[in-house]
């Protein structure tokens, strides 16, 4: 396509979607005027235009026969989460790219970006495939539910359906835009079609996050269900804010997991050294990316955890207490196996560099303390499972493992495995240099200082607090604890890149010198992640229990018992592997762009024009 | 080719691997199915009948040993409460309505935030809201019938004299709970609904509709300031407005409303201009 073509291609685009943008305006306008009125009217004979929550009968649940509707819905919405969050993490990651690329006028970087945003386009139609058949599935098996939910939800749909039309519009521009937006002002430009669809692809995930919340800690609705009026309140709810905040950190880390996977496949298809090369960088940028949202998800968690105790102690301590308990030692499992593997990919990149050799004999320490860490946050918390258990056992502690399992123990842990990542980090970015700056050994001095006041603090603060001090205490130490490591964090990046600044290389860096079982840990990692976020799906939604909406809207349909834990893995085990076979059909797809195949004598030869 | 079986075969064997440990790596355990209302036939129902179903339901569907029990701390134990319970009603933060024992044990299931148990309250709110949840509420859904029950089991664990009485028939009790779930919670959150619920209506004209027995209160906010508007709901015979007579308007509301839906109708009609 020849560039001035592609330009007035993209430029009947714009208006297209400039047209359709004015049209949705028009259609809310009218409509938020219609809304306005109806709130008036509902505002002036109170709660007598909504009906309260429907009370239901096993009956009113359609069956079909042979297909399992929970489990049709259950893998409808987790393929939709999963792609959603992949789709919105992609641009998340490519505008990180392109701005660092901006920055250091890498060209490097801009083509990497470019090739990441387009399997955007593939993702971005499976995932609206794959909210219609959840939309399909819920209308099926859950015609109340659904029904309710969209009287509560209806006028915020008409912003999710101009969200959708601007979120489409941005990411054409953004990747069909790509080189024809190239140089000074036309590249700013370009970056802001990035930062836009950003923005739209988030505002849109936090309205979806908001049915979801909903159902957990329902606002806006009096005790019977009946609906106040107000869209605003019933999105607002408690826990909405937290989940956001839990979704956008996780969904980085999870693109970037997802972003390493497929270049560490490059990497080890490729046998160029050049491609090898290419793609042992990527994987190494992806996996950056990855591991600086994964540090601060634990706090984001824990966040998210204490608002569901603060709304609900019963669905607080059902999360921590009942079944749900063990679902935490999988999770435990998995968040271990995050960071070990991320720990891991970075140990063996230290062999990019022949300075390296130096740092080596530190790495065990690291695995130790990182594996130690792992183990205490590994340890059962409460495990009572019924009131005849906890008679049984004469309380929800172990007697040995016990004083380990407590939350004070597994927060000194959180924070022991992210300083000891930090660590990692450290030692990884000095690996292949020398620092010429004269306060070297001060400063070294200083970073020590550091780290072993730090970790002091944390297990002092840890130790006081969860073993001398009553309850009420227990959890008190947890906020100083992210301080000091945050401190940490930010305290010796700074200080550490000053020391370093205009190092001396030991020797030249050698991208692609790297094992390929280095590779493996960057799979690991996509496949824990993914597996990860199906796993939290099912607590989510099982926390509400045999309840649509917690404690207004019963769920009366024969499935509404929770499903036990291996089945639970199962269902999400399988989903997994859907989603990775529809990732690598994506990625198949967007490289065939590039392929030609000769095709012979096929085509007649024509006169030139 | 080969490097995508190998990488397929990996990602297949850690996902095995996660699963195998979600299913045999941890006890299985069967969660308890959602609780189903005994069909309760109390007219035959003897003392000893009810409190068996009292000790039922607190251990079982009230869910209240989640929070009472030895371990976790997080809520007064019940073992003994008996004497207790009568301090705490001569406790001058006390405010509740309950003069007896069992007028306590139902007001602390039903409104658990009236008084709340110095240290126990939610974090932040110095003590003003209990964490325990109304047990007629959605949540835990217990009847009239089965509020009596788990009163009559504290009671009898507790070696007093029962005092409730086993309710005469289901259906009643049934009444009493539909009721319950439909009253809006409190305290209200809009000035509408709270004139819904005190019938302020009744006898006033807001925004053009209302009855005509009181002054209209349309522009009320031009002529009174918040002090008088207080006043004129706490105790309406204190200043008697031009061309009405004393008594009419109910002198019951101090007890009735919660603070905050007080402020939040004196807030209203002072904007009223
Ligand atoms: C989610 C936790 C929770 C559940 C479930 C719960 N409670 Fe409570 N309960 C509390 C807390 C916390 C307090 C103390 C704060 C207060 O006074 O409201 C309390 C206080 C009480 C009191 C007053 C005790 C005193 O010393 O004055 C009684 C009586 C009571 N609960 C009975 C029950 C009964 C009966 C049930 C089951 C039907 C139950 N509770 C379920 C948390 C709970
Ligand atoms: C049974 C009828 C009745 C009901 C119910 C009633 N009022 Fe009144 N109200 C009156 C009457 C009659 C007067 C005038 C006599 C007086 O001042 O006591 C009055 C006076 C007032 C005044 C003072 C007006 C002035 O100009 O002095 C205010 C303010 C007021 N009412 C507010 C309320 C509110 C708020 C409610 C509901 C919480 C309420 N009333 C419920 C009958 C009623
Ligand atoms: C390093 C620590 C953690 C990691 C890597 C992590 C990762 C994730 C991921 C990937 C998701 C799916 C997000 C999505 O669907 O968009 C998720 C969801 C969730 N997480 Fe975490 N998490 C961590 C810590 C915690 C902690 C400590 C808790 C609570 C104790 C927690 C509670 C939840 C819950 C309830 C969800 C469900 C949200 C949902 O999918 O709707 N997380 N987590």
């Amino acid at each position: 396509m020849s560039n001035k073509r592609s330009g007035a291609w993209s430029g009947g685009f714009v208006l297209l979607v400039a047209l359709l943008l004015a049209g949705a305006f028009a259609l809310v306008y009218l409509d938020s005027g219609v809304a306005v009125a109806a709130e008036v009217s509902a505002a002036a004979d109170t709660g007598v235009t909504y009906a309260p929550a429907p009370k239901l009968t096993a009956d009113d649940y359609p069956r079909v026969d042979r297909f399992n509707g929970r489990v049709a819905v259950w893998l409808a919405a987790q393929m939709h989460l999963w792609f959603a969050a992949f789709v919105l993490a992609v641009p998340i990651f490519v505008f990180i790219i392109e701005a660092i690329g901006m920055r250091t006028r890498d060209k490097r970087y801009d083509d990497m970006a470019y090739e990441f945003i387009k399997v955007s386009i593939t993702a971005y139609s499976i995932t609206a495939i794959f909210g219609g058949l959840l939309v399909f599935f819920l209308t099926i098996f859950y015609p109340h539910l659904f029904q309710y939910l969209t009287t509560i939800f209806k006028e915020s749909m008409v912003y999710y359906a101009l969200l959708f039309f601007a979120e489409s519009a941005a990411l054409y521009i953004y990747y069909y835009g790509w080189h024809w937006l190239q140089g000074g002002f036309r590249k700013w430009v370009h970056l802001t079609v990035g930062l836009l669809l950003n923005a739209v692809g988030t505002t849109l995930m936090f309205l979806a996050n908001a049915w979801a919340t909903f159902m957990m800690s329902p606002a806006g609705v009096d005790r019977a269900g009946v609906f106040s009026g107000d869209t605003w309140a019933a999105i607002h709810n408690v826990l909405w804010n937290p989940l956001n905040i839990h979704r956008v950190l996780a969904n980085i880390a999870f693109g970037g997991s997802i972003v390493g996977a497929y270049a560490a496949f490059k990497f080890l298809s490729s046998t160029v050294a050049k491609e090898k090369a290419h793609y042992d960088w990527m994987g190494y940028n992806a996996n950056f990316i990855a591991i600086c949202a994964l540090l601060p998800l634990p706090f984001a968690g824990y966040y998210l955890t204490a608002e569901i105790y603060a709304y609900s102690q019963q669905m607080g301590i059902t999360s921590m207490g009942g079944i749900f308990a063990w679902l935490f030692i999988i999770q435990a499992v998995l968040i271990g196996t995050l960071f070990l593997s991320a720990n891991y990919y970075l140990w063996c990149g230290m062999g990019r560099s022949d300075g390296a050799e130096r740092y080596n004999k530190y790495v065990k320490y690291l695995a130790i303390g990182i594996i130690g860490a792992f183990l205490v946050w590994f340890t059962p918390h409460t495990l009572v499972l019924t009131n005849e258990e906890l008679k049984a056992l004469g309380g929800p502690y172990h007697k040995y493992l016990g004083p380990l399992g407590i939350m004070p123990a597994k927060n000194m842990a959180v924070n022991m495995m992210i300083i000891f990542t930090t660590i990692s980090f450290l030692i990884y970015r000095r690996a292949n240099k020398i620092p010429i700056v004269s306060w070297v050994s001060q400063g070294n001095a200083v970073l020590y200082a550091l780290f072993a006041t730090g970790i002091l603090n944390i297990l002092f603060l840890g130790i006081y607090h969860g073993y001398f001090t009553n309850t009420v205490y227990k959890v008190a130490s947890s906020i100083p604890q992210v301080l000091t490591t945050l401190t940490i964090i930010v305290a010796s990046t700074v200080i550490d890149a000053s020391m370093y600044k205009g190092a001396k290389q030991v020797a030249p860096l050698h991208w692609g010198r790297i094992p390929d079982r280095a590779q493996y840990a960057l799979f690991l990692l996509a496949v824990a992640f993914t597996w990860l976020m199906g796993l939290m799906g099912y607590i989510r939604s099982g926390l509400r229990q045999h309840w649509h909406v917690k404690d207004i809207f019963r769920d009366a349909s024969p499935d509404a018992f929770t499903p036990t834990l291996g089945y639970a893995a199962n269902v999400v085990s399988i989903g997994t592997i859907l989603f990775l076979t529809l990732l690598i059909f994506i990625f198949w797809l967007s490289q065939l762009a590039g392929q030609k195949t000769s095709s012979g004598d096929y085509w007649k030869a024509q006169e030139p024009w | 080719m080969v490097n995508l079986a190998k990488v397929v075969a990996f990602s297949l064997l850690t996902i095995g691997f996660f699963a195998f440990f979600a299913n045999f790596g941890i006890p299985e355990i069967k969660p308890a199915p959602p609780p189903v209302d005994e069909e309760l036939d109390l007219s035959s129902m003897t003392m000893e009948g009810f409190v068996a179903l009292g000790d039922r339901i607190f251990n079982g569907k009230g869910t209240c040993t989640l929070c009472h029990n030895p371990v976790g701390g997080r809520a007064p134990l019940l073992d003994d409460a008996a004497a207790r319970i009568r301090e705490r009603l001569r406790d001058p933060r006390y405010g509740g309505q309950a003069q007896t024992l069992e007028a306590y044990l139902r007001e602390s299931m039903l409104e658990p935030s009236v008084f709340v148990v110095a240290g126990f309250g939610k974090a932040g709110t110095s003590d003003t809201e209990s964490p325990m949840p109304v047990v007629s509420g959605g949540g835990i859904g217990m009847s009239e019938a089965d509020i009596s029950a788990v009163i009559a089991y504290l009671q009898d664990r507790w070696g007093l004299d029962i005092t409730v009485e086993i309710p005469a028939d289901v259906a009643e009790a049934q009444v009493a709970e539909t009721s319950m779930a439909a009253t809006p919670v409190r305290p209200l959150k809009s000035p509408q609904a709270a004139f819904t619920q005190f019938a302020c209506t009744a006898c006033h004209i807001f925004e053009e509709a209302g009855g005509q027995v009181g002054p209209n209160l349309s522009r009320i906010g031009a002529q009174r300031d918040r002090e008088y508007l207080r006043r004129a709901i706490l105790d309406p015979n204190a200043d008697i407005s031009d061309g009405f007579v004393p008594n009419l308007m109910p002198g019951t509301y101090a007890e009735q409303m919660y603070a905050s839906e007080l402020e939040m109708i004196v807030d209203y009609l002072a904007g009223l201009e």
